[in-house]
């Protein structure tokens, strides 16, 4: 056995003189890729971690013991007891619920729509999906002149007269989610639309003969067929309404009079005023609430899946 | 209960006439057959007749009422398709309770109940009444999916190949479970298959479809003894017939380069007196060959065993001579190797002789 083993080693050896292995070559393919993630994804990851449970702030230099100072849970303390920061959450939750809502049923009902046979279908759909390839900064940047009060497009086509939807704050959320909305409607939409098609013809052809109703079909029929694809769309729509920056960023910019988003407020604390270790405590509040929904959407999911 | 009339019915998708003129008149109570091969218009032809499809021409009658202008809904048929059509997320019971209510029908609660259990102990699914229908085999899905049909007593069952998703021992035993089923309702069984076999043990008559045209109506020892064409002959028979293009000289017909010579039989001679020197196409069944190890009387032909399929009960021959390639059925007694030669004797009482440019039947 042993002695078998040598062997082996050494046919392994001389075909490294020879060449490289295959093993060898796959760590080398691998290597950059790998550098690039620890270096920019998993380091941050932990150093922030650890930044949040110190004071600390990027601006100045580090002096180990009193940048960053390690002051415990106070920082997550101050986030869950600052009654401004449950402001941001409510917010933030407003925020998710109401575009994440116009999104589902909007883009289930286009999806819906286009799926009776008519001229001029493909255009359509193209048409719709358009908003969805454009860059959240230029689309958030073009909501801006669109929302503009004195000369902007919007309340000139609705016919509002002068209403400020960038900088009132009463009203900029709801400008922001009309955005969001008119942006990610089409993702939900093809979603939706790959569920439906896949959901077999004769089932309607069979409930047709069985005399059922329209309200049947969809409700026992299209939903139960689309729901697991439907679950799919909530659950990514979620975490990016959760996490959304650059469309406020693009339409309210980041002053005083910005809707109190929990990661426009990240910004501001982390980039603005450097608080880098609260920012840091922020960040990992966010990260374990989006945690939270997803799995209990994925769990849903699974459930629907059955 | 109720009969079915097609008269000449035709529709077309874009180019392919799918279904082309055609006319059946299936009679109440009937168990009645569309068999063809993959394209041919049989499902098209019933979902013409369920109303999901618009005919380009021709009429629907059913229990004598046109109904080309009714909606698959109020042609009070049912369907049952080559897929198990079971609503998703409802028991079996709730699926077999759906037809009955609706709201053009008016059932109380305990008449349906009657209904479903009725129904369910025909079929023999009583113990999956409570169960879901994801959790079900393919057989006891398709057993579902025939009771949702039954419960409303329609005028006539149509089936789109329910069969062909279920394993052979399963359809086997389907189809008997099938045809005592159309002996226990007396109901009208409008039934479409690609599988001759399927065909030949339910079926009450046949009718033989290929590119949307009808070749054939008739019962199944009419299309299997009597076939009015080469395409018939062909697609009806396991194994298939063998068919020879031969020469006919006096009374005589010659295959190949006189490697056959048969005398013709005495009843087909005055028809085959105008082909005299033509050609024609003489076709055989496999059980119409008879296998021996000596050499008999009449059209008696040595011949090298090719190749052998023992089913068991019987064993299928690929004979050669020279360049002739035909089958035969022998008992497996017999204990034929491959390379052997035997002698094939030739029934030809039992010939069928198609005209070769029309390839109907002759005699």
């Amino acid at each position: 056995m042993s002695s078998r083993l040598k062997e082996n080693q050494g046919s392994d050896m001389e075909a490294h003189y020879h060449s490289m292995s295959d093993k060898t070559l796959m760590r080398l393919f691998i290597l950059p890729t790998l550098v690039l993630l620890i270096s920019i994804n998993v380091f941050p990851l932990f150093w922030s971690l650890f930044l949040s449970f110190t004071k600390y702030t990027a601006k100045m230099t580090n002096i180990w013991g009193k940048n960053p100072e390690m002051i415990g849970i106070a920082n997550y303390a101050r986030v869950l007891t600052d009654p401004e920061m449950w402001v941001k959450f409510i917010t933030t939750a407003k925020y998710v619920i109401m575009s994440v809502a116009g999104e589902m049923i909007l883009g289930f009902g286009f999806a819906l729509l286009l799926q009776t046979k008519f001229k001029g279908r493909g255009f359509i759909t193209t048409l719709l999906i358009l908003p969805m390839t454009m860059s959240p900064v230029i689309v958030g940047l073009r909501w801006r002149l669109f929302y503009e009060p004195n000369w902007g497009m919007f309340n000139f086509l609705l016919g509002l007269g002068r209403i400020d939807w960038i900088s009132d704050p009463s009203r900029n959320l709801y400008s922001i989610v009309i955005a969001d909305v008119w942006m990610w409607t089409p993702f939900v939409m093809l979603l939706s639309l790959a569920g439906l098609s896949a959901v077999p013809k004769y089932l309607y052809e069979a409930a047709e003969i069985d005399r059922a109703s329209w309200w049947f079909k969809f409700t026992r029929i299209t939903l139960p067929m689309v729901y697991p694809i439907l679950m799919l769309a909530l659950i990514f729509r979620t975490i990016e309404a959760f996490k959304i920056f650059d469309l406020p960023m693009g339409i309210t910019g980041r002053g005083a009079m910005a809707p109190p988003l929990l990661s426009m407020h990240l910004y501001n604390v982390s980039f603005v005023t450097w608080n880098t270790s609260f920012g840091s405590s922020i960040g990992y509040i966010m990260l374990i609430m989006v945690l939270a929904i997803t799995l209990i959407f994925v769990k849903y999911l699974n459930k629907a899946k059955q | 209960m109720a009969g079915v009339k097609l008269i000449s019915l035709t529709k077309t998708f874009g180019d392919v006439t799918a279904v082309n003129d055609m006319n059946i008149e299936i009679k109440d109570k009937e168990f009645f057959v569309l068999l063809g091969p993959t394209g041919a218009g049989k499902t098209t032809t019933l979902r013409l007749v369920a109303g999901l499809e618009k005919q380009d021409k021709g009429e629907v009658f059913l229990d004598n009422i046109s109904v080309n202008d009714f909606t698959p809904a109020l042609r009070d048929v049912a369907f049952v398709f080559q897929y198990y059509t079971l609503y998703p997320h409802y028991t079996v019971r709730q699926n077999l309770e759906f037809p009955l209510k609706s709201k053009l029908r008016s059932f109380t609660k305990s008449e349906i109940k009657k209904k479903v259990s009725e129904v369910s102990r025909i079929l023999h699914i009583e113990h999956l009444l409570e169960r879901e229908t994801v959790n079900l085999s393919g057989g006891e899905m398709q057993r579902v999916a025939l009771g949702r049909a039954m419960v409303r007593t329609p005028k006539v069952f149509l089936m789109d190949e329910p069969l062909s998703n279920l394993d052979a021992k399963l359809r086997e035993e389907m189809r008997r479970e099938l045809s005592r089923l159309h002996f226990d309702l007396g109901s009208t069984f409008f039934y479409v298959t690609h599988d001759q076999v399927e065909a030949m043990t339910m079926g009450d008559r046949i009718a033989v479809l290929n590119e949307g045209r009808m070749l054939q109506i008739g019962t199944p020892d009419e299309i299997y003894n009597s076939p009015k064409n080469v395409f018939v002959a062909k697609f009806v028979g396991s194994p298939a017939i063998n068919l020879f293009k031969s020469a006919i000289e006096k009374d005589t017909l010659i295959i190949g380069k006189k490697e056959m010579v048969l005398g013709i039989f005495e009843k087909h001679r005055n028809v085959l007196k105008k082909y005299n020197k033509k050609n024609i196409i003489l076709g055989i069944r496999p059980e119409d060959i008879e296998i021996s190890r000596e050499k008999q009387k009449v059209n008696s032909f040595k011949c090298a065993v090719y190749f052998s399929q023992s089913m068991g009960a019987e064993d299928i021959l690929n004979l050669k001579i020279d360049n002739i390639n035909f089958r035969a059925i022998a008992p497996p007694k017999y204990m034929i190797k491959l390379g052997e030669t035997v002698y094939a004797n030739i029934n030809i009482s039992r010939s069928h002789l198609f005209d070769s440019e029309t390839e109907e039947c002759i005699a």
